[in-house]
């Protein structure tokens, strides 16, 4: 999943826009960015949180300053080193994919953050917050927690098959293709109808504000 | 055997639920993953879980479990509590880790499969 691999496979499959979110961290958003610049290719960074029920959130920032302090907050709450005979490299690379560094974290693992903390937090960043997979039967808030919890301000769920969980009526389902390997990216995808591919905009769709939404 | 017996026989500290200690408990069943209780746990079953979050409540109810038992000492979270001495739904607390309140619990005769 080097940068240059994904921007050409997203292309190849017709999409505007990826949110590159690796599990709990996001230093790899930079040189996903800097690939995608002249490829005609948007790119939005987030990050897959790990929270301590072990659910799976999506925090989707609009600009590096978030993102950085969402990083931050997750790398103050996440413990543990990674064993790479165990989960392999935690790679950090450039824009030619090309290894810069090595993350020592244990990203695998989960934060200490209640679910509620990690909402509370992409939302006081300015972030977008969405139930991650929710139809996988493993790290997802359905999995885990049997149902969404009441009062929970999550802006949309994931769904990445053609299964749909029992969701609240009023949460926005987007699809998208939760790829790790290079041949998923892009099997499913959704069609927003904004001003442009940014993060803001994409907050307004799910909300459907001033005309923005989410297409069928 | 009821619960407040069995908290009484174990060491277990009550968080909530006071109230409805009476319960028969009829059987035990133990897993952090609440979609996993909602499709395999029994009425009257004691459950034995690390999960502290405000979710557990509910599934406690819908399926007419006779408490939650959170090990190893972990606490619920505070809108587990609240909801949970809301609807009078029993939590109790061990220090004790999941394979060795589990072991206890048998011993005294708190089954895992019901016959």
């Amino acid at each position: 999943m080097s940068p240059p691999g994904v921007v050409r496979i997203a292309r190849e499959r017709g999409l505007d826009l990826i949110v590159v979110c690796d599990h709990n961290s996001a230093e790899n958003v930079g040189a996903a960015t800097r690939a995608a610049r002249d490829a005609g290719l948007a790119v939005i960074g987030g990050m897959e949180i790990c929270t301590r029920e072990e659910v799976h959130v999506l925090g989707i920032f609009a600009d590096d300053r978030a993102l950085g302090s969402a990083q931050e907050f997750v790398y103050q709450n996440l413990s543990g080193e990674n064993d790479p005979g165990i989960f392999g490299e935690q790679l950090v690379v450039d824009e030619l994919g090309e290894v810069v560094g090595h993350n020592s974290r244990l990203l695998i693992g989960a934060t200490s953050l209640s679910l509620r903390d990690v909402v509370h937090t992409i939302h006081r960043l300015g972030g977008i917050a969405i139930a991650a997979h929710v139809d996988r039967p493993r790290f997802s808030i359905i999995s885990q927690l049997g149902f969404v919890p009441q009062g929970l301000q999550l802006d949309a769920a994931e769904v990445c098959s053609d299964k749909l969980p029992p969701l609240p009526e009023n949460l926005t389902v987007v699809r998208s293709s939760d790829a790790h390997r290079p041949e998923e990216i892009g099997c499913r995808s959704t069609r927003f109808l904004v001003e442009e591919p940014t993060a803001p905009e994409i907050g307004m769709a799910l909300r459907g504000a001033e005309g923005r939404r989410v297409l069928p | 055997m009821n619960l407040s017996e069995i908290a009484h026989k174990l060491g277990l500290e009550v968080r909530a639920g006071g109230g409805a200690l009476a319960a028969e408990v009829l059987g035990g069943y133990a897993s952090d993953l609440l979609s996993d209780v909602i499709a395999h746990g029994q009425e009257g079953d004691l459950w034995v879980t690390l999960q502290a979050h405000e979710n557990t409540v509910p599934v406690a109810i819908l399926k007419k479990l006779a408490g939650i038992v959170l090990i190893n000492g972990r606490e619920p979270d505070a809108e587990t509590l609240q909801k949970a001495k809301a609807d009078d739904v029993p939590i109790l607390v061990s220090a004790l880790p999941a394979f060795e309140l589990i072991g206890r619990l048998y011993a005294l005769g708190v089954p895992g499969m019901r016959t």
